[in-house]
């Protein structure tokens, strides 16, 4: 493990993007960061821009309208970037498969290394998939 | 001066979900707003013309996650209508509780996100803390946390044991006494009060004209509350206090949900108190008869409206929603003229916006000259 993943992993900021989601996955979201579960005790930051961040955190199963955008700000993020889908929306496209508005998740238009399900996860599945993120980043 | 287009979104630090607006600012003010949404369109009102009457109410919780429960009522409620069968009480009475402590999380929820906007962390950590008392609770009576899944056309899914009853007798006497000590905070707090009183003004008479809902009708002084006007569920049964505030602006609309946060509790208290005793739930027959109907509710952000058309068989021919979102979209284009841009995201969290809910529609304009939302909404009369 070389200095700057051992540093990175201890410093994962991650940036918030709703692409089309009901809001179910972006509160609790929102809610890992408050009190009970407290995300930033493992140097998890939320930050308001895609030039600051290594992960980029996609909630809802990616509508056409907003597809271009996601692909914008994937390719604003510096590298290494990292692309979690969170809920089940953003992995696969729920309930919402099949629409005609709808690309049918996230790695339909950008790549994912995480996939988190649940329709929302729990917070705490979030602090588990962050968990996993740092150990892949530590690994290399 | 000359007028500068400000874009703001779909990605911003200020909006939490994908929506665009451009204002229109000379020096420090804003003249004017243009909306552009369609962002989170997902076209669920097709979605449900493929999806049998039960399963579809899993659909309707999912337009938007943080008034889930409301959504799952006004659905059920509509195709009860139309297959013409009643819930039995004591399944009325869990889905009211469902519904109010909804409610209690989301204006716990939006008080949060207010103090964010105003920079007013601690408040925001704080009412997210409370939250989560809420949110344990519908997890020990439904088995989740967001989209709960319990309230389904015929009655309810799960019972609600004696003993999550009188857990949730405490958890209300807890949010209660929260409630009274955040209405303290905004009231005497001057971070709070500077920035929200007389900022974002809503007179009555505008407010009327042009069809405000909810909390933002009510902060406006208009009586305006589906729980009164046509009781739904348990609500018949409960003497119902409607809370109106006279201030207008953005204080009285942050007044107006602290105070509603205090009367759920206490309907859910006195609930939990006196379940009627019964099954929880009767069979809807698989096939509809032909007929139509609508249902309206008052979900956390205002009155939220479903219309069906059965045409026979067991999935409708046409569902239609229309959220209190949309409904308040020209009252904040109103409330944003001639203010401070710096006051934008304060004035844009007061009508507590939730974008998912309010796409349905996309405007699209095949002569592809730019339309003003606020002006097509006017004509069509929402
Ligand atoms: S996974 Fe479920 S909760 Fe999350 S955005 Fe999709 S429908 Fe909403």
């Amino acid at each position: 493990m070389g200095v700057l993943s051992w540093a990175r992993a201890k410093s994962i900021w991650v940036l918030h993007f709703n692409s089309g989601g009901c809001n179910g996955c972006d509160i609790e979201a929102v809610a890992a960061f408050t009190p009970r579960f407290d995300a930033e005790r493992f140097g998890v930051l939320l930050v308001p821009s895609p030039r600051h961040a290594d992960a980029l955190l996609v909630t809802g199963p990616v509508t056409k309208q907003i597809k271009d955008r996601l692909i914008r700000i994937y390719e604003q993020m510096p590298e290494p970037k990292f692309v979690i889908a969170f809920g089940t929306c953003a992995c696969t496209g729920g309930v919402f498969k099949g629409s005609y508005s709808t690309c049918g998740g996230v790695d339909k238009v950008i790549p994912v290394d995480l996939y988190i399900p649940g329709c929302p996860p729990k917070p705490e599945a979030l602090l588990n998939g962050i968990a996993e993120l740092m150990r892949r980043v530590r690994g290399g | 001066m000359s007028v500068i287009q400000v874009p703001v979104g779909p990605q911003h630090p200020a909006l939490k979900e994908p929506e665009r607006f451009i204002l229109h600012v000379e020096g420090e003010s804003v003249v004017k707003v243009d909306v552009k949404i369609g962002y989170a369109h997902r076209g669920i009102e097709k979605i449900f013309e493929r999806k049998m009457y039960i399963p579809g109410v899993f659909v309707a919780e999912r337009i938007c996650g943080i008034c889930s429960a409301a959504h799952a009522v006004a659905y059920s409620l509509v195709v009860e209508k139309v297959a013409e069968v009643e819930p039995p009480e004591r399944a009325k009475a869990i889905r009211t509780i469902a519904f109010e402590l909804n409610r209690i999380q989301s204006h716990l929820l939006w008080l949060g996100i207010l103090a964010h906007e105003l920079g007013f962390d601690t408040l925001f950590m704080l009412t997210w803390r409370d939250r989560e008392l809420v949110l344990s609770l519908i997890e020990r009576l439904f088995g989740n946390r967001v989209t709960y899944g319990a309230v389904v056309p015929g009655g309810v899914r799960r019972d609600i044991s004696d003993a999550a009853a009188k857990e949730t007798v405490k958890v209300c006497e807890k949010i209660i006494e929260r409630a009274r000590e955040y209405l303290d905070l905004c009231l005497s707090e001057k971070t709070i009060v500077m920035r929200t009183e007389n900022i974002g003004i809503l007179k009555p008479h505008q407010s009327i004209a042009l069809c405000a809902v909810g909390p933002v009708a009510r902060g406006s002084a208009v009586r305006f509350d589906v729980r009164e006007d046509e009781p739904y569920d348990a609500l018949e049964l409960l003497d119902f206090q409607m809370v109106v505030e006279d201030g207008c602006d953005t204080l009285s609309r942050t007044l107006v949900r602290v105070k509603e946060t205090e009367v759920s509790a206490q309907i859910v208290k006195e609930l939990a108190k006196k379940l009627p005793a019964g099954p929880i739930k009767i069979r809807l027959p698989m096939k509809l008869p032909e007929g139509e109907a609508v249902s309206r509710v008052e979900a956390p952000r205002g009155e939220l409206f479903y219309y069906a058309v059965s045409k026979g068989g067991d999935k409708p021919y046409r569902m239609k929603v229309r959220t209190p979102t949309l409904a308040n979209i020209p009252a904040l284009c109103e409330m944003l003229k001639g203010c401070h841009i710096a006051d934008v995201p304060v004035i844009l969290a007061s009508i507590d916006p939730c974008f998912a809910c309010m796409d349905r529609v996309e405007v699209v304009d095949s002569s592809g000259r730019r339309r003003d939302l606020e002006e097509m909404l006017r004509r069509r009369g929402v």
